[in-house]
Formats: structure tokens, sequence, C-alpha cells
């Protein structure tokens, strides 16, 4: 993975100086509270209910063993003992203290790790496919783009005051498991039919108030070209995206308007004078960056095959667990493991710090000291030996991070909501747990089979409620909760915005709601090889809008 | 009218903390002065106001309560949240607004 060189280091450290320094000023009292804001964004800072939260960054998620153990000290000497994982692959404590937060980054630069670009409205972290580099349908692993565009990116003296943040999603893979058509800039790597390494580009996908789905602007850009059409794209984006409205600021509603064929006019016409200045990434430059990432030498172990078999026998539960949350690695005998963060009736995406460490402990042992964070809020060790997945599994049953719902009903994303978040207008964790609760048992998750559930407090969607199978959106009424549910939602190659299906529905009602819709697509679906998505696909929203509300179905509320 | 106080997040820790009747800021709602006339709200205004200049709170807000047997209960789920924590055990020794405390009902 990508080491920090000189500069790196000069540059993180400075920053830490930096806001040590304007921390201090702070809480001197020179700096008022409007000057300051700012400055602590920029550094990962924010105020919430309780206290404050940071922000850690997590490049295109991918962390070490010693990085993992630094978030594990971080949430033991200055929080309370945990850290939420969040759905842009980053991690969150929601307790430091304002005059902690410097000696915390200082550590986190200890470990080549930071928490710029977390907030504000500048270029967030690259996001990135968390199978990247072990996963056996793609053309390249991704991640070298994704660190390419991170260092482009960080303090960028004319990207760092957009009209609103701006995210960016790269995949290697034909299959989407980054949700690219959701992001401000969408990148697919693929190969051209000479064998060229290069990207379909995406512009102005994202959820929010207003979802959209991305649209094509480019079929093909040579990898070369990566920073300079990028930077094509954000100059158009910064000269005409809408400073007066926050609401209409993100560069999905500039392609809106301006309609993608012009807006596509315009990025190539800014594109063709910057095509071949210094922003062309040389192969050279492309090659030093991807070393970082060149796989680790994976020895054959083909005695995992006998092994695993045998030990699946034995173990019904670590069958059902290999079933669900270990997928195909490139290598055959290898595979890439989902350390679920759902345990049934808990919180979605949180780790303690004893968690972290076993982590860390068995990534070191068994998996090539990899470990990626997915945007599902799940940890995933991308490299382990079939031969040694059941140690693997042992040490998680102990740690109780075994639980096998990888992609199933209860592997459900939330939110922090209203239980910490300032934005939020209703809680996400609490329906969440109930959820998970009522169909915790493994046989009716595995009867149910892939069925995605996402969940957010408010209208900003952190927790993706728009791209969920079953999406449940957190609004108060009169001063209560209420959760609207939509449905077809999908976050994959075949992105989809989910349709509201009708009036919402009290905390203490919204999973007899859930479980409503599960039995109706339980007994409509042809066979179960039919996924929930598939089967509403199918038949469209008026069987679950008949089954929630009776035969004359209500407008949405 | 409906009762109120004055609540913050204090500018070193961003802990939540209210007004008591003192004019220091406490970890207690329940310890917090209650404003239940105009001169005493706008008194709580004029005090959250100068808090915030000196630099000791930030998120300075006034907020509804009612008392409910003796204890303040606020009238918006987010500030009974802000009051006790999290309506959810969340880590080992917290449980938040889920634990035996005094606002849950």
């Amino acid at each position: 993975m990508y080491r920090y060189d000189e500069f790196d280091h000069t540059f993180v450290s400075a920053r830490v100086e930096q806001f040590r320094d304007q921390v201090q000023r702070r809480l001197s009292g020179e700096l008022a509270e409007d000057a300051f804001k700012p400055l602590r964004l920029m550094n990962g800072v924010y105020l919430q209910l309780h206290a404050y939260m940071l922000r850690v960054a997590i490049p295109y998620g991918t962390l070490s063993s010693r990085q993992m153990r630094m978030l594990a000290h971080i949430a033991r000497k200055y929080d309370r003992g945990y850290g939420h994982f969040t759905t842009r692959q980053n991690i969150q404590y929601n307790w430091p203290r304002l005059s902690d937060t410097p000696d915390i980054l200082q550590e986190l630069a200890s470990v080549e790790m930071h928490a710029l670009q977390t907030s504000g409205n500048c270029i967030r972290n690259v996001t990135a496919d968390h199978f990247a580099g072990a996963a056996a349908d793609e053309v390249a692993d991704p991640r070298p783009y994704a660190e390419i565009l991170r260092q482009w990116s960080s303090v960028h003296p004319e990207f760092s005051f957009l009209p609103r943040k701006f995210k960016i999603a790269v995949t290697g893979a034909e299959r989407d498991r980054a949700a690219i058509q959701v992001h401000d800039i969408g990148l697919h790597l693929k190969k051209d039919e000479n064998g060229r390494l290069g990207f379909v580009v995406y512009v102005g996908g994202g959820q929010g108030r207003t979802p959209m789905i991305a649209k094509k602007i480019r079929d093909f850009l040579p990898e070369e070209d990566l920073l300079s059409y990028t930077t094509a794209i954000m100059r158009v984006y910064n000269l005409h995206g809408r400073r007066d409205n926050k609401y209409k600021a993100r560069i999905k509603i500039l392609v809106h308007e301006t309609g993608a064929e012009e807006l596509a006019r315009q990025v190539e016409a800014e594109f063709a004078n910057l095509k071949d200045t210094e922003l062309k990434l040389p192969d050279s430059d492309i090659q030093a960056i991807a070393a970082y990432f060149a796989p680790a030498t994976l020895p054959n172990r083909p005695e995992g095959w006998g092994n695993l078999a045998r030990w699946k026998k034995a173990d019904p539960e670590f069958a059902r667990w290999v079933h669900q949350n270990v997928q195909p690695h490139k290598h055959p005998d290898y595979g890439m493991v989902t350390i679920s963060l759902k345990p049934i009736g808990g919180i979605p995406g949180d780790a303690s710090d004893e968690q972290m460490d076993i982590v860390a402990e068995i990534a070191e042992e068994y998996a090539f000291d990899e470990i990626r964070v997915s945007h599902e809020q799940n940890l995933i060790l991308p490299h382990v030996a079939l031969a040694d997945l059941e140690p693997v599994y042992r040490a998680l049953v102990a740690a109780g991070l075994a639980t096998a719902n990888a992609g199933l009903i209860t592997d459900i994303i939330a939110c922090p909501g209203l239980d910490y978040c300032a934005l939020a207008n209703a809680r996400s964790i609490p329906v969440a747990q109930e959820i998970s609760n009522r169909f915790g048992s493994a046989e009716r998750q595995a009867e149910i089979g892939e069925l995605k559930i996402k969940i957010s407090g408010c209208i900003n969607a952190c927790g993706h409620h728009h791209v969920g199978h079953i999406g449940l959106l957190g609004v108060e009424k009169k001063g209560e909760e209420l959760y609207q549910i939509t449905l077809g939602g999908s976050g994959d190659e075949h992105t989809s915005i989910g349709e509201i299906i009708g009036r919402g529905f009290e905390p203490e009602k919204v999973t007899d709601a859930v479980e409503r819709i599960v039995d109706t697509y339980l007994g409509l679906r042809r066979d179960k090889s039919e996924t929930f998505l598939e089967a509403y696909r199918r038949v469209g929203p008026q069987p679950f809008k008949d089954a929630l509300y009776g035969g004359g179905a209500q407008a949405a509320a | 009218m409906v009762e109120k106080v004055l609540t913050a997040n204090r500018l070193a820790d961003g802990i939540s903390v209210w007004l008591d009747a003192s004019g220091n800021w406490v970890e207690s709602l329940q310890d917090a002065f209650v404003a239940r006339h105009a001169e005493a709200v706008a008194a709580l205004e004029a005090t959250g106001k100068r808090s915030f200049d000196e630099n000791k709170v930030v998120d300075v807000n006034v907020i509804d309560v009612e008392e409910v047997d003796g204890t303040l209960r606020p009238l918006r789920m987010r500030e009974r949240i802000r009051a006790e924590g999290p309506s959810i055990p969340y880590a080992p020794g917290y449980n938040g607004l889920a634990g035996p405390k005094n606002v849950a009902a």
C-alpha cells in the first residue's frame, strides 16, 4: 500500500502544527468561533449534539494493521472506547475534546493518516471498491488512481472553495461495489480494444435532497489524461456551479440544468486546453504509484480446499459464515473475507477498541497486513488463504465479529442519526437494531436472500437510503419521528433511485411495515433465485402498496 | 408560557451543558435554571451571548422544557437526547437515554 514520502510527512506534520496553534488561539480567546469553525472543519472536527466529532480519512478505505491499531488506541485514549466506520470508508470518533484534537492528529500522522478534507467544500476522501486488488472481476487495481487523485486534490488551491463538497469514487470491476453512479464523479477503470487502460467517466450523481444518477460523459478516457480531464470537470463546475443556494450547489444540479451533452462539450473544450500540459500523467509516475499497490506474493495453498470442505462439514455455523462472508479471490486458493460490523441488534458500523486491535492482529497474521473499510460499513480482509479461514473465523467469533450476514437483510447501513448528529431529524440506529432483531434468525435471513436496507436520519442521505432495496428516511413531523419508505433503489452497476411507497410510519410501526414488504416479496417471487430487487423491478410498487395500505393506497406523504 | 432553559456546548470539550441559577454551566439538565417569564428568558439570552463572546461555550440555544413530576423534560426529542446521551447503550458503561435516567419517559 501507499507509503508517505518525505513531502507527505512534512506536509501532514506542518498541518498538525498549524492546527495546534489554531486550537490554542481558539481556547485562549484569540480566535473567535466564526473564524475558527472553518479551520476546524478543514481538519475534520465537527460539533455534534453531545460533543465534537472527529472524522478521520481512510483513503480509498485501505488500512494496515499498524494504522488500525492506532485507530483503536485513539478510541481508547481520547474517546469512549469505540469508533464508527462510515459509508465514505472513513472512521468517526464521537467524543473527542477539542483540546485533544491536535494530539490525536499528531498520533495519526505517525502512522501516515490525517483528517484533511473530510469536511468542507473541497474534494473529499476518494473512495474505491473495497475488494480492489483482490477481486476476480477487475481489470486493474483502481487504488493507484485514487491515490493520484488524493495527492492532486490535497489542498489544491483552485479547488479548496468549491460551490459545495465533491466526492469521487473509482472502481476497476464490472460489478460496481463503489456506487460510482451516485458520486459527483464516478470513474470506471477498464481497457479499450487495444488493451490500454482508461476510464468511463460519469458526472453528476448524488443522493441527498435531490437524488440523481450520474450521466456518462466519456466512454473512454486514457489513464494519462486522468488529472487534466478531472481538472476540466472541476473548472466547469467551479465556474458555473451555483453558489447562491446551498441546496442547488452540487454538480448534479449543474449537470441537470445544463444537460449532460452541453456539460460534456464544455468539459471537452476545457480539456483541449489542458490535455498536453503538466497535468498529463507520465507513465513512469503511474507506475511509481502503482508499485505501492503491487499485490502481495500469495503462495499457493491448495491444501485449503480439502481443509475447507472438512471444516464446513464439521461446523454448520462456520459453513454458513464462509458461504455468506467469503467471496472468491482472483487467486483460487484465497478468499476475500467480510468482517460484519452488523451484529444482530447491534449498532451498524461501530467497533470497539478491542475489536479493532483484534482485526489488526488477524490481518497481520493471516491477511498480509491489509484491511479495508467498505462503504457498507463493514471491514474486509482482502487476501485470506482458504487454508486459514478456520483460525480466522475462530478469532472473529471470540471478538463478536463473525456475524454471517454480508449482503443479507440485517447487513443494514445506518447513519448516526439523531442519536449523535446535529443535522438529523430522526434516529436511525434504534430502527436498524429493531429490524435486525426482527429478522435475526439465520434461517429467515437465508430464506429472504440478498436484501439491502439503508437508513438515513435526514434528507442528506448519509445512510444511502435512496439506493437501498428498502430505504428508510427519518423525518420530523409535528415534533415526532416518522419514517418514509422507498423501494427499488440500488447503488450498483444498474443504479436506481428508490421510489417513495406511500405515507410514512411511526417508529413503533416501521419494523412491521418492513416485515410486510418482505412477506409480500416472499409471496410473489418466482422462486428463491429471484432477489427482492429483481422481483420489485418485475412487479413494480403496487403489490407492496396494497400490502402496506390496503387496496386504496394513499398518495406519498 | 412554556418553560425554558439555556443550553450550549462547552468550548474546550464540546460536552452539552446547561446554565444554572448561579450562572455556571453545568452538565446536568436537572440543575438548570428554568425561565418562566419573558424577562427571565431575556436574561438567559443575554447570559448566553456573553458566555459565547467570552469563549466559554458554543452553539448556545434557549430550549423548551416541561416539568414532569419534578423532573425537567425537553419538549423535543433532539434535546432529550442531548440531555441524556444517545438513546441506545453505545459503549460499555454508557447507556445514554436508554439508561436509568430522569427524562427517558
